[in-house]
């Protein structure tokens, strides 16, 4: 929808370029696509207006000492920043208390607190801790208790009942004083959705966190949320002691600018990413991928390290010693890619991770690339395991037979022969350029990219 | 737009939770919708540092500093860096050509600007012209969707409709049980609302309980839906799947395609509109939340993109609370008035 700060950059680079030097005029021009990029991310207006002085006195500082054009030079200033304001790296929970280690969620209504209780058992156990207990202090959304109540039993922990006519802070203590009976690791405690103006609403969490000293207190945000995220974020953080911020809705297409601006009023850290409504859909935070997001530049990195653990290691191992022994990239490798593709999250997931795609793309290319991807399989499952490995046995007679096997014309049989052609052209500079290359010369093979 | 009214939560009943869940919200205070849009200011104005009112307050004179000032308080309401813009050129064209020096003519007239921008999505729905009159709700997750559907069942059961709800979110946990207590609170029969657990086909509740309502001559049907964001494209072909069974059991269903929107949502708002419309045709929307600080300005940007061919989709209601009474119909004027109320 909104053409991405590459894009924007790339046509104030050009101006820029051959002018040798950056003016301050000419880094008025450039600053005022950054600001808007910003702002069309959902940062908030006062955090643009930060950012984009600290960028400024940035640029103009460097300019002489650097030898790179003043384009790059912009760029490189312009993320550099933003990671650095993101935070440098990843923050892990903290247990570092007398047991039960209590966490206590926050957050406006709607934000995902009661769907991240869940999630974050399972990511408490995977770092080893055994007993873990949630608890509801909801009394006033109808079914909130039941919800924790479900999503604790999908997660396998245990879970302390608590009833809409007791008082939150009540229930706070009982569950308490039965997680340190019952010997519980850890103590997760959801509670009702409020707004930061609800005087009553602020108290009663307060309250809540006197009675249970949590280790941690986290802020849940919708990544969807706009300018207001700033007051939101001061109101929470004045009132609580917050340890850090859980981003959620991450599997949307918003840029999430809402996670810069609450990182720079509250100076926490963005500890976890919700990135679907399963309770696989955790992810630690990467700051500098959250900053690519935002600016709308990709990220290739995060892609590849993805790649490297989604994509199965015989798979992918058997396709470099074949192209290293000089044979051929066959239909069957083919296929194994495309089903390696799905695994990496589907094209929508890929596509964001690239450079300069987002922009290109709409949800209607990437839903007729996913179908297409699907036609690709069915029409390579309609061929006979010779016919995969020698393409060129593929005459007429074959390709009508596979075409009705697969429900397609023979043209698009023909079509996805050329794009064969090309992936395997592709995957000789497979070597040469590594997997990035490989996955931008994917775009290539799918209609409308 | 501008800070509305805050209702206060409900205390919690004292009563067991089967009691409890099924006791009706307590009344809310019973201001008016002009009383509740100042309350909400005054709270507004604490939090923000430049309400318009100081703003021609501090400046007698027409200069850039006030357009500056004009520019934050649009921006920072979540009207987009375009609609923003338009705004600005329109007003400063009106300066020129009207010869405009005071802060207070700029005043009058950048409300007259907005208000021109806002009136067309002032469009109420009605629900006489057919019965059942089916209205399906969607929208991303956490939205508002399922409290809405709680506001417009007693709304229309005030206007002396019978109301049936429809439990179509079969997948978020204790989605139904949520619904159920809706139903509960304002006396409904909720299709689907038994279900254990998750699971079940969404479309085939929404159908079931258009064929009851039609043997039981019911007025209205609201069909929850669960929430999706416009990237979750299986979900979204599901959604398009509901939509085409409920015209199986009505040809001319829905009546009413609702598009819940988070007042708190920024630009992303304008991209959930387009995928939700491209996929089920969106014809009105609902903002929720209202009740905060966040400004829903967004509609203005909304307001501002449409596609030339038709007019831009109507708000029908705004949401100011999480109780019963906490809906409102859109009204352009109050919603600019909020902005430049004293
Ligand atoms: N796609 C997606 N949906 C999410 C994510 N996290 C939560 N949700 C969904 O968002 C909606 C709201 O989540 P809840 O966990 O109920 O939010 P909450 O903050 O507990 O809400 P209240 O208790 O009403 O304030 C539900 O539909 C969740 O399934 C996420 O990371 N991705
Ligand atoms: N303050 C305020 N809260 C609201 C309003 N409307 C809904 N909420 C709250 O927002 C949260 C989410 O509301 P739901 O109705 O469950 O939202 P939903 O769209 O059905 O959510 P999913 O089904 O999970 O996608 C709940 O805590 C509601 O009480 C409103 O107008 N003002
Ligand atoms: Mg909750
Ligand atoms: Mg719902």
């Amino acid at each position: 929808m909104f053409d991405n700060l590459t894009q924007r950059l790339g046509k104030v680079v050009k101006n820029l370029r051959g002018q040798g030097r950056l003016t301050e005029e000419n880094i008025q021009d450039a600053l005022r696509e950054v600001r808007v990029a910003l702002l069309e991310a959902d940062v908030a207006l006062p955090v643009v207006k930060d950012f984009i002085a600290k960028v400024r006195e940035k640029a103009l500082g460097t300019e002489v000492l650097q030898s790179l054009t003043p384009g790059q030079m912009l760029i490189g200033v312009v993320h550099k920043e933003l990671a650095a304001l993101m935070g440098e790296h990843a923050v892990p929970l903290s247990f570092a208390s007398q047991p039960p280690a209590v966490i206590l969620m926050a957050g406006l209504q709607g934000a995902g607190k009661t769907t991240t209780c869940g999630k974050l058992v399972r990511v408490i156990r995977q770092q080893g801790k055994k007993k873990i207990l949630t608890v509801s202090c909801d009394v006033y959304r109808p079914a909130a208790i039941e919800q924790l109540k479900t999503v604790t039993a999908q997660a396998e922990a245990d879970f302390f009942p608590s009833e809409p006519n007791q008082k939150p802070e009540d229930i706070a203590r009982a569950a308490l004083d039965y997680a340190k009976r019952h010997f519980h690791d850890v103590l997760i405690v959801d509670t009702a959705g409020r707004l930061h103006i609800d005087e009553a609403m602020m108290a009663e969490i307060k309250a809540l966190h006197a009675a249970l000293q949590p280790v941690e207190t986290l802020f849940v945000v919708d990544a969807m949320q706009g300018q207001d995220a700033v007051n939101t974020a001061r109101a929470f953080n004045d009132a609580l002691p917050l340890t850090g911020v859980v981003l959620t809705k991450l599997d949307g297409d918003a840029r999430g600018g809402a996670a810069l601006s609450v990182r720079h009023i509250t100076g926490k850290p963005i500890k976890f990413a919700g990135v679907g409504e399963k309770l696989g859909g955790i992810e630690v935070f990467h700051p500098e991928r959250m900053a690519s997001r935002i600016l709308g530049m990709g990220d290739v990195l995060s892609l590849i390290e993805e790649a490297q653990q989604a994509v199965d290691h015989q798979e992918a191992l058997k396709t470099v010693q074949k192209l290293k022994s000089g044979k051929g990239f066959d239909l069957e490798d083919f296929k194994s890619q495309i089903q390696q593709m799905k695994k990496l999250g589907g094209l929508s997931s890929l596509v964001d991770k690239l450079p300069g795609a987002g922009g290109k793309m709409g949800a209607d290319d990437l839903a007729q690339g996913e179908k297409q991807m699907r036609r690709v399989e069915g029409i390579i499952n309609s061929m006979t395991p010779e016919e995969r490995r020698k393409p060129e046995l593929l005459k007429a007679s074959r390709k009508r037979r596979i075409a009705t096997g697969a429900g397609v014309s023979v043209q698009e049989v023909n079509r996805l022969l050329t794009q064969f052609e090309q992936a395997r052209k592709m995957m000789k500079s497979l070597g040469k350029g590594g997997l990035s290359k490989m996955m931008r010369g994917m775009k290539g093979m799918l209609p409308g990219m | 737009m501008f800070g509305f009214f805050k209702s206060s939560k409900e205390p919690p009943p004292a009563t067991d939770q089967a009691e409890a869940q099924a006791a009706p919200a307590p009344e809310q205070a019973k201001t008016g919708w002009a009383e509740r849009l100042k309350v909400g200011l005054s709270k507004t104005r604490k939090v923000l540092n430049t309400p318009v009112g100081d703003l021609f307050r501090r400046h007698a004179h027409i200069d850039e500093d006030v357009y500056e000032e004009l520019e934050t308080i649009l921006l920072t309401a979540d009207v987009g860096v375009d609609a923003t813009q338009y705004l600005l050129d329109a007003l400063r064209r009106k300066v020129k050509q009207d010869k405009l020096t005071e802060t207070g003519q700029l005043r009058d007239t950048l409300r007259a600007i907005l208000l021109e921008l806002l009136a067309p999505l002032e469009r109420p729905l009605d629900i006489d012209t057919a019965r059942p009159f089916v209205i399906m709700l969607a929208g991303v997750n956490g939205a508002g969707k399922t409290t809405t559907i709680g506001k417009l069942a007693k709304r229309f059961q005030g206007e002396g409709k019978h109301v049936l709800l429809a439990a179509g979110d079969t997948f978020r946990a204790a989605a139904r049980e949520q619904l159920a207590v809706w139903g509960e609170r304002n006396n409904v029969e909720v299709i689907g609302g038994q279900g254990e657990g998750t699971g079940g086909d969404p479309a085939a509740v929404i159908y079931d309980a258009i064929h009851s309502a039609r043997a039981r001559g019911i007025d209205v049907v609201l069909a929850d839906t669960a929430g999706r964001l416009p990237t979750q494209m299986h979900l979204m072909d599901e959604i398009r799947k509901v939509k085409r069974v409920i015209q199986k059991a009505d040809p001319a269903g829905p009546q009413e395609v609702l598009l819940v929107l988070d007042a708190n949502t920024g630009q992303n708002a304008l991209a959930q509109i387009k995928a939700f419309d491209e996929a089920i045709g969106v014809t009105g929307l609902v903002l929720t939340k209202l009740d905060g600080t966040a400004k829903g300005g967004v509609i203005a940007a909304l307001a501002h993109r449409h596609a030339p061919s038709r007019p831009p989709v109507p708000v029908r209601f705004i949401g100011v609370g999480e109780g019963l009474d906490d809906l409102q119909p859109f009204r352009a004027a109050e919603f600019v008035d909020a902005l430049f109320g004293e």
